[in-house]
């Protein structure tokens, strides 16, 4: 096998995997925290779709790993410091290779609080070249917040900038040894920070935020970049994704992306025609995309944002 | 009235003297109220019997704390005899408090003005309209705090500084002797001098609108002072009724005394 694993009846189900290609290996740390194999040496924990409280941690985005012959990079750190530590405990369940980068996928405070967790010489944080701006613009809010809302779980959380950019229009290849991951920075479309992690050797994608399933997708970035950013994702040649909140997909991602796609051209639809009446965000938010609300999860807590958000970008077109 | 720095100066020993006295952070808050109504209307009377004449529509739940739309109604129409003069706009408990000063006259017949606000977190606004006779009425609204990561600052900065001064005047096909529904918007990313940039190890400093001023047939129509709470790319909705052909006209005033123009011929 090509890394060193702890438990030699893995390595047997590993074996296995290669005639039942789909079927993911599940495996608890020891205080319960479940990741499962999606594709070879690669491993994620699949956040549950709720707001993040004190109850479950933060632990609502899809975060994980992924194991090289080298070394480990880890894929968003998770909402709070105990996440982090978690998911330590998972990495460490797998394998005993240094953990070598840890890639944010974007700003937000449940793929980020995690980092401190991994604060070592060995270690470089990845990201945008505009996460840094975006860190330092929310670090202090999202200190605030996220302090009363995760309580006990915030723990030692620190906003930690990353110090490898990925700028937009050049992408970088990272080597875990024997693998390669394909790092892409996009324009702004969830936010204006997102990257995303393509795996060259099993072609599995880490899309970050810029794929939800079940759960509504947040805008904070750009609804006209996002759509853009859409179907530059379905180009692409991809066996698996990883969306960041939701399970992961197979042959059914490019239906996902649509699914995304159609609300966000709903909402866009009705936005325009509000605008032209110069009607207000009020009208808008009571308005605008209720057709949706029985289609996703949690649409009551983001709908009204992201119409709010989508109209102040759209009255300047 | 107070000078700036003694205004800050005394919001700032306030706010000290609160905090070590706030207790639980996720209760209906009222304690910043009696201090800033000392800072800004020192003794006077401010009457709470407006409900019925004066609306004030916020979200209950600011979803999203960068853009909070607020709007502020009267079902009395401006007169000679008594019309609205001022309207001051109070976000609790903003790092600002003090969000919107609305000088109006009995031109604009009607008093329907919609604007965004920033939130920093659960808070409560309040109007304190103040008559032509001096009276001051007031209605206020609580506002509760947005999911997590939604936070009171620019989504996307380098797009907001590439289209920075661009103005626009909006409103439906205007009509004489008809109310029209307008907008006035710029442009402008309304840097509050309280976010602080990584890179240059320093707080960028403050660059936000102080004015915004409009005219319809060289009449005033209203101007309002204007705060750091108010969100990037401030906006004004109103409503105005054009009796005659004139020029609608928008002056805007950054804090580098950068004025911006725009106008529309009815």
């Amino acid at each position: 096998m090509p890394y060193l694993t702890k438990n030699s009846v893995k390595l047997l189900m590993k074996c296995c995997l290669l005639m039942v290609s789909v079927t993911a290996q599940i495996s608890h740390a020891d205080n319960g925290y479940v990741v499962n194999e999606v594709s070879e040496g690669i491993f994620f924990h699949e956040g549950v779709h709720e707001d993040a409280t004190e109850a479950n941690q933060g632990k609502i985005a899809n975060v994980g790993f992924i194991i090289g012959n080298d070394c480990i990079a880890v894929i968003d750190s998770g909402g709070s410091y105990f996440e982090g530590k978690s998911l330590l405990a998972a990495i460490r369940n797998h394998s005993d290779l240094p953990i070598c980068y840890v890639i944010n996928t974007h700003v937000h405070p449940d793929h980020i609080l995690g980092n401190a967790v991994f604060k070592n010489p060995q270690t470089t944080f990845v990201g945008s070249a505009k996460l840094p701006a975006a860190m330092a613009a929310r670090g202090s809010f999202y200190e605030t917040r996220f302090k009363e809302i995760l309580g006990e779980a915030y723990g030692n959380a620190e906003i930690i900038a990353p110090t490898q950019l990925i700028i937009v229009g050049e992408p970088q290849i990272i080597d875990l040894g024997e693998r390669k991951l394909t790092l892409i920075a996009f324009p702004t479309a969830h936010t204006d920070n997102d990257l995303v992690v393509l795996d060259n050797n099993t072609k599995t994608l880490w899309t970050g935020d810029l794929l939800f399933v079940e759960r509504i997708p947040a805008l904070d970035g750009s609804i006209n970049g996002w759509l853009d950013a859409i179907e530059e994702l379905k180009g692409m040649d991809i066996a698996t994704v990883i969306p960041g909140h939701g399970p992961v997909l197979h042959q059914d991602w490019k239906a996902a992306l649509e699914r995304e796609k159609n609300y966000f051209i709903l909402i866009r639809q009705q936005l325009r025609e509000i605008i032209n009446d110069m009607g207000t965000i009020n009208q808008a938010t009571e308005n605008v995309g209720v057709s949706e609300k029985d289609k996703w999860l949690l649409f009551e807590e983001y709908h009204k944002r992201n119409v709010t958000s989508a109209f102040t970008e759209l009255e300047w077109e | 009235m107070f000078n700036n720095i003694l205004r800050h100066l005394l919001l700032a020993v306030s706010i000290t003297f609160l905090l070590s006295h706030t207790a639980h952070a996720d209760t209906k808050k009222e304690q910043m109220w009696p201090v800033l109504k000392e800072i800004y209307f020192e003794n006077k009377t401010i009457l709470t019997d407006a409900d019925d004449w004066l609306i004030l529509d916020a979200p209950s739940r600011a979803e999203d704390a960068a853009i909070v739309p607020l709007t502020l109604k009267s079902l009395k129409p401006q007169t000679a005899e008594s019309y609205i003069k001022n309207i001051h706009i109070i976000i609790d408990d903003n790092p600002d408090p003090y969000s919107a000063n609305f000088h109006l006259n009995p031109t604009m017949e009607q008093v329907d003005l919609t604007f965004r606000m920033r939130f920093q977190t659960y808070t409560n606004v309040r109007a304190i309209v103040e008559m032509n006779d001096g009276s001051l009425h007031m209605v206020s609204r609580f506002v509760k705090a947005s999911g997590g990561c939604s936070a009171p600052v620019q989504k996307d900065p380098e797009a907001v500084k590439s289209r920075l001064g661009k103005m626009q005047i909006r409103m439906r096909k205007p009509e004489l002797g008809h109310a029209v529904p307008a907008q006035v918007m710029i442009s402008h990313p309304n840097y509050n001098g309280l976010q602080f940039d990584q890179e240059t190890r320093r707080y960028i400093p403050e660059h936000y609108v102080k004015t915004m001023s409009v005219n319809y047939a060289e009449q005033p129509l209203f101007s309002v002072d204007m705060g750091i709470s108010f969100s990037e790319d401030p906006s004004v909705h109103f409503t105005f009724k054009p009796t005659k052909s004139g020029v609608l006209k928008a002056t805007v005033i950054d804090s580098n005394d950068t004025h911006y123009t725009a106008d529309k011929t009815i």
